[in-house]
C-alpha cells in the first residue's frame, strides 16, 4: 500500500497531468461534476456524490461520429478519430466503477461501440472508497463494496492522508512513486463504515420478483400510474444515472454541411424511440415505466441478473419531486404486486 | 396544521365538494415529499410541513379532462400568483378548482443542509427558528432561515392572490430583501464579465429540460425542441451556442408572464440560478411599463401584449434614459 498526504495531492496530480489527461471530481460554482484536471482546479474528492456521474468518461453527453461537407456538387465524409490517448480517472466510487461493468454489456457487445471502447481501452481508474455513505445510498443491494472498490488502484481518505494499493500493472506503475504505508488505517475505517451501511435504510431492499419470469407481472402492475402520477418528464434521472445509456444520433446544419452527432436520450421524453407509426409510449405512465422495467427486469433478464442500477443514489437526490427507484423497488418487489 | 388541513379537506369531501385533492404526500424520509393526486381513502399520505417546496399549480392543467365536478388544490401564497396566471392563460378552468390557501412560513431545502455538510439525514426537529438535524453521525442545529428554499429568500409575501378559503397561518420570510439585487449586480459588470458569469453557469447545463417541465409558464402541450417537425427539435446542444440559447429562448417566452414562482433555480440538478434571466425581464418591464406583478389576480393584461399609447419605446429609453 502507498500513500499521499492530500495537501499534496495537487502536486502529484500537476506532475501526472504533465503527461497523462487527468479526470476527476471538480468543483465549478457550487456543483462537484467529473472534468478535466487543470493546475488550479478545485479538485474535490471528498464529495460523496458528483452531480453527473463518471459515465461521462467513456460515454460523454455529447460526441461527434462523422461530418459531412458538401463543396459544389460533392459531399465529402470525414470520420472522427477515436481518442486514442492515455487518461487517468480518478475519485470514482464503488457505485459508479460498477457500472462500468454494465456499460461494457452494452456497448462491447454486438454492435460493438468503438467510441466506447477506445476510451475504455486507454483509462486508467483510481476508485475512491466511500467511508461516510448518505441516507439514500443502497450500492449494497446490488453487489457492490464501497469500502473496497475496484479499479487499477483501490484509494481510501483517511484522516488527511490518500492511501493508495494497485490492482494491475498499469494501476501499480500509476503509484510505484509514492511512499509506502501500512494498511491499518484503512482496514479501520472499512470496519467502521461497514457498521454504518448495515444500518442504512435501504441495506436490504427486496428485490425478489424483479427478472424475467415475473416480467408480464411487473409490466401490468396497476402502479405504474399512480408511482408516476408526478413525473415531470424531464430527464434529470436519466442524466445523472450511471447506468442510463440510451442516445439518439442527430445531424446539426452548419451551414457547410453536416456534423453527425449522438447525445444522451432519455426515456422520459416524448420523442424517444419515436418512429414513423407514431410513439409507442404515449403518455408518462408507459414512459416511467420503461425506465424501470428496463433497469429493474429487462436488463437483468438479459444479462445473467445484473441490474442495471447500482444505487447511487442520484436519481433521489435529484429528481425534482422526489420520485424514484426505490419507491418503485418498495412499491413493486417481493411479493408486493396487485394482491 | 396537518392535522387541520386534513379534517378540513375530509369535510369539504363529505360535503360533496370533491372526490380528489392535489396535494402532497409522504415519501420515504421526512423530506422528500411527492405532488399526489389523493381520494378519500388515501388522505392517510398526505403531508403538509416544511418540506411541501413544489408549485403543485401546474398539476392542473393536466387534471382538466378528467374532472367532472371540482378538484381541491392546496396552493401557498406564492403559488398562488401560477394558479392566477394558469387561469389568465385558459388552461385551468377556475371552476374546476376549490382552491385551499394553505399557510405557509417558509420551506426548507435539503439540499442547503446537505450544502452545509450535513450528511446521512435521518431526521429534523424544528424549534422556531431553529432545526437540528439528526444524522448517521449524529446532530446538527442550523438556522431555520439559512436552509429555506431560494425562492422563500423573496418571499411574495402572506397573501393568498386566489383562495375560495384559507387554512394555517403564513408568514412573510423575505426579511426585506431585494430580489433585484443580482441583477443589478449583473447590470453593472461589463459584457464580457456578464459572459463569463453566464458561460460558467449554463456551461453545467445537461439539458435535462427539468426548468421547463416544471415551469407553470411553459405550458405549451408539445414544445418547439420537442417536436422534430419544427426543424428546432434539440435534445443536447450541440455547441456553446446551443447553451446558452435555450435558455435564453425560454426566458424570452416566458416573460410578462413568468410570475417569479422560482421553481426553475430550485428544479435544476445543476444549481445553476436560472431564476436571474427571468427576473431581468421582470426588473426590464417594470422600468418600461410600471411595476407590474404577473399573476396577481387572474384575467390581467400583462404590458408586453397590452398597448397603451403611452408605452415607453424601448429603444428610446435605453438609449436617452428613462426621463420623458
Amino acid at each position: 500500500m502507498k500513500k499521499l498526504l492530500l495537501s499534496k495531492l495537487d502536486e502529484w496530480l500537476t506532475t501526472l497531468s504533465e503527461t497523462q489527461r487527468i479526470i476527476l471530481p471538480i468543483k465549478q460554482t457550487d456543483q462537484v461534476n467529473f472534468g478535466v484536471y487543470a493546475p488550479g482546479a478545485e479538485v474535490s474528492l471528498e464529495t460523496l456524490r458528483t452531480v453527473k456521474s463518471a459515465k461521462d468518461a467513456f460515454f460523454p453527453q455529447v460526441e461527434n461520429m462523422m461530418n459531412f461537407r458538401s463543396e459544389g456538387k460533392s459531399i465529402s465524409v470525414e470520420t472522427v478519430p477515436l481518442e486514442e490517448e492515455d487518461f487517468i480517472l480518478i475519485g470514482v466510487r464503488g457505485c459508479d466503477e460498477k457500472s462500468f461493468e454494465i456499460l461494457d454489456r452494452v456497448f462491447l457487445s454486438d454492435p460493438f461501440d468503438p467510441f466506447y471502447a477506445a476510451r475504455r481501452k486507454h483509462a486508467t481508474i483510481v476508485t475512491l472508497a466511500c467511508s461516510r455513505p448518505d441516507e439514500n445510498c443502497f450500492c449494497t443491494n446490488f453487489g457492490v463494496d464501497p469500502t473496497n472498490p475496484k479499479g487499477d488502484v483501490t484509494s481510501w481518505i483517511v484522516d488527511g492522508t490518500l492511501y493508495l494499493t494497485g490492482n494491475t500493472e498499469k494501476g501499480e506503475a500509476l503509484i510505484a512513486s509514492l511512499e509506502d504505508a501500512n494498511d491499518e488505517p484503512v482496514a479501520a475505517q472499512q470496519n467502521k463504515t461497514r457498521e454504518i451501511l448495515e444500518k442504512l435504510p435501504f441495506a436490504h431492499l427486496d428485490l425478489n420478483g424483479f427478472d424475467g419470469d415475473h416480467l408480464m407481472e411487473k409490466f401490468s402492475s396497476s402502479k405504474w400510474a399512480d408511482l408516476s402520477e408526478a413525473c415531470l418528464g424531464c430527464g434529470t434521472c436519466t442524466f445523472v444515472c450511471p447506468t442510463c445509456q440510451c442516445y439518439d444520433i442527430r445531424d446539426y446544419d452548419t451551414g457547410r454541411g453536416v456534423q453527425r452527432y449522438r447525445c444522451w436520450d432519455s426515456c422520459m421524453y416524448s420523442d424517444f424511440t419515436l418512429m414513423a407509426h407514431g410513439t409507442n409510449r404515449p403518455t408518462q405512465v408507459e414512459r416511467f415505466r420503461q425506465r424501470f422495467m428496463h433497469k429493474l427486469v429487462y436488463f437483468p433478464s438479459n444479462n445473467d441478473g445484473t441490474y442495471s442500477c447500482v444505487g447511487c443514489g442520484r436519481c433521489l437526490v435529484k429528481c425534482p419531486q422526489n420520485l424514484n427507484i426505490v419507491k418503485v423497488i418498495k412499491a413493486l418487489g417481493g411479493d408486493r404486486n396487485d394482491n | 396544521m396537518q392535522r387541520e388541513l386534513m379534517e378540513r379537506i375530509r369535510a369539504l369531501m363529505d360535503k360533496g365538494v370533491a372526490d380528489q385533492v392535489l396535494a402532497w404526500k409522504r415519501g420515504e424520509f421526512f423530506y422528500d415529499t411527492e405532488p399526489a393526486i389523493l381520494t378519500k381513502d388515501e388522505l392517510g399520505e398526505m403531508v403538509y410541513d416544511s418540506f411541501c417546496g413544489p408549485n403543485l399549480s401546474k398539476y392542473l392543467i393536466k387534471e382538466m379532462p378528467k374532472i367532472e365536478n371540482k378538484i381541491l388544490a392546496l396552493i401557498k401564497p406564492c403559488d398562488s400568483y401560477s394558479l392566477n396566471q394558469l387561469i389568465t392563460e385558459h388552461r385551468i378552468d377556475r371552476d374546476k378548482v376549490y382552491v385551499i390557501g394553505v399557510g405557509c412560513k417558509g420551506k426548507i431545502d435539503v439540499d442547503k443542509i446537505r450544502a452545509k455538510g450535513v450528511s446521512g439525514i435521518t431526521g429534523v426537529d424544528e424549534n422556531g427558528d431553529k432545526i437540528t438535524v439528526h444524522t448517521l453521525y449524529g446532530d446538527t442545529t442550523l438556522d431555520r432561515k439559512d436552509v429555506l428554499l431560494g425562492k422563500c429568500l423573496f418571499c411574495k409575501g402572506k397573501e393568498h392572490r386566489i383562495a375560495d378559503e384559507t387554512v394555517g397561518e403564513s408568514e412573510d420570510t423575505s426579511e426585506g430583501s431585494d430580489r433585484f439585487e443580482m441583477v443589478k449586480k449583473l447590470e453593472q459588470m461589463t459584457p464580457d464579465e456578464r459572459f463569463s458569469f453566464w458561460r460558467k453557469e449554463l456551461s453545467k447545463c445537461i439539458r435535462c429540460n427539468a426548468c421547463r417541465n416544471v415551469c407553470p409558464a411553459c405550458s405549451c402541450v408539445k414544445c418547439v425542441f420537442d417536436n422534430p417537425n419544427t426543424g428546432v427539435q434539440n435534445k443536447a446542444a450541440a455547441n456553446e451556442f446551443e447553451e446558452n440559447l435555450f435558455h435564453i429562448i425560454r426566458a424570452y417566452h416566458v416573460a410578462g408572464r413568468c410570475t417569479d414562482c422560482g421553481e426553475c433555480s430550485r428544479v435544476c440538478p445543476q444549481g445553476i440560478p436560472l431564476h436571474l434571466l427571468n427576473r431581468k425581464f421582470i426588473s426590464d418591464i417594470n422600468e418600461l411599463y410600471g411595476t407590474y406583478q404577473a399573476g396577481e389576480c387572474a384575467g390581467q393584461r400583462h404590458p408586453l401584449i397590452d398597448y397603451t399609447q403611452e408605452d415607453s419605446e424601448p429603444s428610446i429609453v435605453h438609449e436617452r434614459g428613462n426621463n420623458g
